[in-house]
C-alpha cells in the first residue's frame, strides 16, 4: 500500500517570484512574513488560498504570495473576496486592505461583508495615513493630525476599526502590531480556523509618511506597560512586571495594580473571546493609551452561521423539493399551449 | 350566450386597461393576455406604469396602463392606438384619450366619474365633451356599485371588495371578445388555494361583469379575432427579464458551470435578479449586494473562482459599475453585464423605455476599454442573446454588455419554447492540473482568448489585477511598449469575436431605395412599418443590429445595396454616430424619439415616406 504523503508546506513555499517593493523598514514586510508562516501551519493546500486586495501600499500583497491572487480596485476587495468565497466556499480567502481602502472608499463593502459573516479573513493594515498617494490623512488618522491635506490638522473624528466591526455584528476581531510577528502569526492561524468574517487590525508603521504613529505603544521601552495581549481563558494582566490588570468598575473597565488596595490576581477579569454579548469586547477594543493599555490578540471570536454555507443549504433544500429537475422542465413550467 | 350578437371579424385589435396604480391593471392585462395566448392569438403586451408605487390617488400621474395587441396575423408591436380602452377613473381617460382609434370603444367606471374624481383628473366639464369623444362608443358602467352588489353577503371587507372591481372590467372585456373565463378562474384557484373566499369573490365578480355585458345592449358588436397562424410547437408567454434570466440558466447548463448573479435592485432590471433568486433548484447563487459596485465586484470575484458570472442593472447602475468593468477588461475574466435601459440621464424616467446608453456601453470607461456589446430586440429573444452573451464571455474571456430596455423587460409575447438539446455547447478555456508551462496571459492564436486557471487547481497559482499586465506572464509591467501591445491586443480580441458571430441579415427587400437601420427593442415597430411600406409598393429593407461591438463583417456591403439609409432609435442619434464613425462613406438619415415611449408605426411610416420622397 502506498501511503499518501501530505506534503508539509514551509513559509518559503508561499513566496512568489516577484520582487517585494515596499519601502525598506515598512511594517508590511513583517506582516507578509507572519502570514507566510501562519499559512504553512494550516491544513489547506497551496492552491486553495486566494489573496484579494484593493488599492494602496498593502494591496500589493497578493503579488508577493505564491497563491492565487486578485489585485482589485480601490475599496472593492471585500466585494470581490465575497464573490470568490460564495462561489467556492472550499477556498481559504484572505483580503488584504488598508485603512483608506477598507474604511473610506470601501467602508460600505467592509461593513456588509462583516454583517453577512462571509468566511473571509480581512487583514487591515492600519497606518493612519494614505501612503501610496504620499501622505494624506485617512479615516483612522487621529483628530488634529497634520498631513498634506490637513496642514492645519484634521477636524474629524477617526473610525476605530474594532468598534466598527462590532457595530456591524462582527464575530471575530483581533489586533496586532506589525513588529510582533509571533503574535500576528498566532492570530492569523486562529482567524483562518474561525468560521465567518475575521477582521485583524495590524497597527502598521509607515516609515515615510507617518513614522512612529503607533510608537508610543509599540516602542520596546514601553510596550509591555502600554499593551495588553489578551488570551482566551486567561486573566487580563499586563505590565513589564505583570503586576497590572483590568477589572470592571461599575460599567467601565479599570486598570488596577495587583497587590495594591487588596487586589489579588483573582480579582482580575478573565478574557472570554467567545462570549456572544459584545459589551466587554467593545470596551476592550476601544481601550486607548494613556488611560488604558491597547488591547492586542484575539478580542472577539464567536461562532455563528456563515452566509455561504446558508446559501448552499438553501440550494440543496430547494433542489430536493422543486418539481423542476432540468432546463426543459423550467422552460415548460407554468402555462403553455400547443400549436 | 343566448343573446344574438353582431360579430365583427378583426385581423387584430388593441386593448388598453388603465386605472389608478392600485387598481390592479397590470394583473388584469396579464390575465387577459394569457387567455388570448391560450386561445391561439399572437400578441405583444406593453405595461406602462408610473415610477411611484402609489402616486396620488386619482391623478393622471398615478395612472397605470397595460396594453395588449392581439391578432389573427403575426403581431410585432403592442399597437399604436387602442380599439378598446378600459378606464377605471377620469384620470385614466385623461391619460389615454389621445391614444384611441377614431370611434373606439371606451368602458368607464361611471362611479368614479364624480365631481371629486373629475377634479383630480383636471376636468372642468363633461370629460367626453372635453376629449371630443362624442361619436365614440362610450359605455358607462357603475363598476364599483355592481362589484359591491355582486359580493353582497359574502362577508368580505370593503377593501377587498373594491380590490376585485378590476375583475368586473375584465369580465366585460372577455364577453366583448367572446373568450372563456376558465383560465382566469383557474389562476385564482391556484394563487389563493388557501383563501377560498378570495377565489369565490373574484369568480363572482368576473362572472358578474361577463353577464352584465351580455345583458346590456350597448356592447354589441362583439369583436372576433381568430387564432393566428404561427409555426407549430409548444408556446408560452414570456417577458424580457425572465427570458434573460433563463438564457443565463441555459448557458450555465451548457457550459457546466455554476451561475452566480451579483446585483442590486434597480428598475426596470430587477426582474432578472428576482427570477434568478427563485431558481435555486438549478444551483444559481444569487447575491443581492449592498450597491451596484458590489454587484459587479462580487460577480467578478465569482468569475475568478470559476463561475458563470452575471450582473444586471440599468443606466445609473451601469455608470457605477464602469470602473469594475475596466477591471474585468484588464483581468480578462468572463462576465455578462446586463443593462436594461430606461429614460436618462441621472434618475431620469425609471419606468420608461429609452436607448440612450449605447455610447455609455461602448465607451463609458477610463482608458481604452473594449467590451463586446450585444442587444436583444424582442422580449423572447432576450433568451437567445443572454445565452449568446454568456457563450461569448466564457469562450473569449471577455466582459460582454447585454443591452435590453424597459420595453423588452416588461413587455411579453408568446414564445415557441426551444429544446435544451438544440442549444449550442459552450466551451470555456479552463486549464486543468498538470498543464505544462502555464502562463496566465498566453493566448489562443485564433480568438486571442487567454486561459482560465481556477483557484483550487494545483500548480496553476497566479496573480491577476488591474495594473497593466505583462503580455505573457500576466505579472505587473510598466514597460511602455508592452502597454501599447496590450491595449491593441485587448481591442483585437474583442474585434475577433466577429469571426464567431453570424453575418448581418436584412429583412424585407434585399436591395432598394431605403435601408432602415435599428437596434434593440424598436424591432417590432420597425419591421411592422417596413412591411407596411412594402405592401404600399416601396422598396424597403430592415437591418436590425444585434451584435454592436464588434459589428458583423458584412455591414459595409449591405449598406451599399440601398440608395438611402435611415437610423431609427430612441435617443438623439447614438447608433447613427457609431455607424458614421465606422462606415464614413455613407449618408445616414435619422429618426429619433426621446419621450420615454416606443415609436409608433404611424410616425415611422411618415418619416420614411418623407425621406423617400425628398430628392
Amino acid at each position: 500500500m502506498e501511503e499518501t504523503m501530505v506534503q508539509k508546506l514551509s513559509p518559503k513555499d508561499f513566496k512568489s517570484d516577484q520582487e517585494v517593493r515596499w519601502c525598506p523598514g515598512c511594517g508590511d514586510h513583517a506582516i507578509l512574513n507572519a502570514i507566510q508562516r501562519a499559512l504553512a501551519e494550516l491544513d489547506y493546500d497551496r492552491e486553495d488560498y486566494v489573496f484579494v486586495s484593493g488599492i494602496g501600499c498593502s494591496s500589493r500583497f497578493p503579488y508577493y504570495m505564491n497563491t492565487y491572487g486578485f489585485h482589485g480596485i480601490h475599496g472593492r476587495a471585500s466585494a470581490i473576496a465575497t464573490g470568490t468565497k460564495v462561489a467556492n466556499p472550499r477556498l481559504s480567502v484572505w483580503q488584504i486592505t488598508g485603512d483608506g481602502d477598507a474604511l473610506a472608499i470601501g467602508g460600505n463593502h467592509f461593513i456588509h461583508a462583516v454583517r453577512r459573516n462571509i468566511d473571509i479573513n480581512i487583514v487591515l493594515f492600519n497606518n493612519e495615513i494614505y501612503g501610496l498617494t504620499k501622505g494624506q490623512y485617512s479615516p483612522t488618522s487621529k483628530m488634529g493630525a497634520v498631513t498634506k491635506t490637513s496642514p492645519y490638522g484634521t477636524v474629524e473624528n477617526p473610525f476605530h476599526p474594532g468598534e466598527l466591526v462590532i457595530g456591524a455584528q462582527g464575530k471575530f476581531f483581533a489586533r496586532s502590531v506589525d513588529n510582533n510577528i509571533q503574535l500576528s502569526q498566532e492570530i492569523f492561524f486562529e482567524a483562518a480556523r474561525s468560521e465567518g468574517t475575521s477582521v485583524i487590525e495590524i497597527l502598521q508603521n509607515c516609515v515615510i509618511f507617518n513614522d512612529k504613529t503607533h510608537a508610543e505603544i509599540t516602542d520596546k521601552a514601553h510596550k509591555d506597560d502600554r499593551q495588553i495581549i489578551l488570551k482566551h481563558g486567561e486573566p487580563m494582566i499586563f505590565g513589564k512586571d505583570r503586576d497590572k490588570g483590568l477589572v470592571l468598575d461599575g460599567l467601565k473597565l479599570k486598570v488596577v495594580k495587583i497587590g495594591e488596595n487588596g487586589i489579588t490576581e483573582k480579582d482580575i477579569l478573565v478574557h472570554n473571546a467567545t462570549e456572544n454579548n459584545p459589551g466587554i469586547h467593545l470596551m476592550l477594543a476601544n481601550m486607548r493609551y494613556p488611560n488604558y493599555p491597547v488591547a492586542l490578540g484575539v478580542i472577539r471570536n464567536v461562532t455563528a452561521p456563515t452566509y455561504e454555507k446558508a446559501v448552499e443549504t438553501q440550494i440543496e433544500k430547494v433542489k430536493k423539493s422543486s418539481p423542476l429537475k432540468s432546463l426543459d422542465d423550467l422552460l415548460h413550467s407554468g402555462n403553455t399551449w400547443k400549436v | 350566450m343566448a343573446t344574438k350578437r353582431e360579430v365583427i371579424e378583426k385581423e387584430e385589435v388593441v386593448i388598453r386597461f388603465s386605472g389608478d396604480s392600485g387598481d390592479g391593471m397590470q394583473l388584469t392585462g396579464t390575465l387577459f393576455s394569457d387567455s388570448a395566448a391560450l386561445f391561439g392569438n399572437d400578441l405583444v403586451t406593453f405595461p406602462d406604469y408610473p415610477s411611484e408605487i402609489r402616486a396620488p390617488h386619482g391623478t393622471v400621474g398615478g395612472v397605470s396602463g397595460f396594453q395588449v395587441h392581439l391578432g389573427h396575423t403575426e403581431i410585432r408591436t403592442p399597437g399604436d392606438y387602442a380599439d378598446v380602452l378600459v378606464a377605471m377613473n377620469p384620470a385614466a381617460l385623461k391619460a389615454n384619450a389621445r391614444w384611441l382609434k377614431p370611434g373606439a370603444t371606451v368602458i368607464l367606471d361611471s362611479d368614479s366619474f364624480d365631481e371629486k374624481g373629475l377634479e383630480k383628473a383636471g376636468y372642468t366639464s363633461d370629460p367626453i365633451e372635453e376629449e371630443k369623444l362624442n361619436d365614440y362608443n362610450i359605455i358607462r358602467v357603475p363598476i364599483t356599485t355592481l362589484t359591491r352588489k355582486a359580493l353582497d353577503g359574502l362577508g368580505l371587507d370593503m377593501k377587498s371588495v373594491l380590490r376585485s372591481k378590476n375583475m368586473f372590467a375584465l369580465g366585460i372585456v372577455y364577453w366583448l371578445f367572446a373568450r372563456p373565463l376558465d383560465h382566469t378562474i383557474k389562476y385564482f384557484e391556484t394563487k389563493f388555494k388557501k383563501r377560498p373566499l378570495v377565489v369565490e369573490a373574484n369568480r363572482r365578480v368576473l362572472h358578474a361583469g361577463y353577464s352584465y355585458a351580455e345583458t346590456i345592449e350597448a356592447l354589441t358588436p362583439t369583436y372576433m379575432v381568430s387564432p393566428a397562424e404561427i409555426p407549430k410547437g409548444t408556446y408560452r408567454n414570456i417577458n424580457g427579464n425572465v427570458a434573460t434570466a433563463w438564457g443565463f440558466i441555459a448557458a450555465a447548463e451548457k457550459s457546466g458551470l455554476q451561475l452566480f448573479i451579483g446585483s442590486y435592485p434597480i428598475t426596470p432590471a430587477t426582474g432578472i435578479l428576482e427570477e434568478l433568486s427563485m431558481r435555486k433548484e438549478f444551483g444559481v447563487k444569487s447575491f443581492q449586494a449592498e450597491d451596484e459596485i458590489a454587484g459587479i465586484c462580487t460577480a467578478l470575484g465569482a468569475s475568478f473562482a470559476g463561475s458563470l458570472a452575471v450582473t444586471s442593472t440599468s443606466g445609473p447602475g451601469l455608470a457605477l459599475k464602469s470602473e469594475a468593468i475596466g477591471l474585468a477588461v484588464m483581468t480578462e475574466l468572463p462576465i455578462v453585464i446586463v443593462d436594461v435601459q430606461r429614460g436618462g440621464p441621472s434618475t431620469g424616467l425609471p419606468t420608461k423605455t429609452e436607448q440612450a446608453d449605447l455610447m455609455q456601453s461602448l465607451y463609458g470607461r477610463n482608458g481604452e476599454c473594449p467590451v463586446v456589446v450585444i442587444a436583444a430586440s424582442t422580449p423572447s429573444n432576450c433568451f437567445h442573446y443572454a445565452f449568446q452573451a454568456a457563450k461569448i464571455a466564457l469562450e473569449h474571456m471577455t466582459p460582454v454588455l447585454l443591452m435590453s430596455d424597459g420595453f423588452l423587460a416588461n413587455g411579453s409575447e408568446p414564445w415557441r419554447i426551444p429544446s435544451s438539446k438544440d442549444l449550442p455547447s459552450i466551451k470555456p478555456p479552463i486549464v486543468k492540473e498538470g498543464h505544462e508551462n502555464f502562463q496566465p496571459y498566453a493566448r489562443d492564436p485564433e480568438s486571442f482568448s487567454r486561459l482560465w486557471a481556477i483557484p483550487g487547481t494545483k500548480g496553476l497559482e497566479h496573480r491577476i489585477g488591474g495594473l497593466e499586465k505583462d503580455a505573457m506572464k500576466g505579472s505587473v509591467s510598466h514597460d511602455p511598449l508592452n502597454h501599447e501591445k496590450m491595449v491593441k491586443t485587448r481591442e483585437e480580441k474583442v474585434q475577433r469575436v466577429a469571426n464567431y458571430i453570424p453575418e448581418q441579415e436584412i429583412e424585407g427587400d434585399q436591395t432598394g431605395d431605403l435601408l432602415v437601420i435599428g437596434w434593440g427593442g424598436t424591432y417590432g415597430h420597425l419591421i411592422t412599418a417596413v412591411n407596411e411600406m412594402r405592401k404600399e409598393g416601396y422598396r424597403v429593407g430592415l437591418m436590425h443590429l444585434h451584435y454592436i461591438k464588434p459589428l458583423p463583417k458584412n455591414i459595409e456591403t449591405l449598406l451599399g445595396r440601398f440608395k438611402k439609409k435611415v437610423v431609427c432609435e430612441l435617443n438623439l442619434g447614438q447608433m447613427a454616430s457609431y455607424l458614421r464613425m465606422n462606415f464614413q462613406d455613407h449618408h445616414y438619415h435619422q429618426v429619433n424619439k426621446v419621450q420615454g415611449l416606443p415609436f409608433t408605426v404611424v410616425e415611422l411610416k411618415e418619416a420614411f415616406s418623407k425621406i423617400l420622397n425628398e430628392e
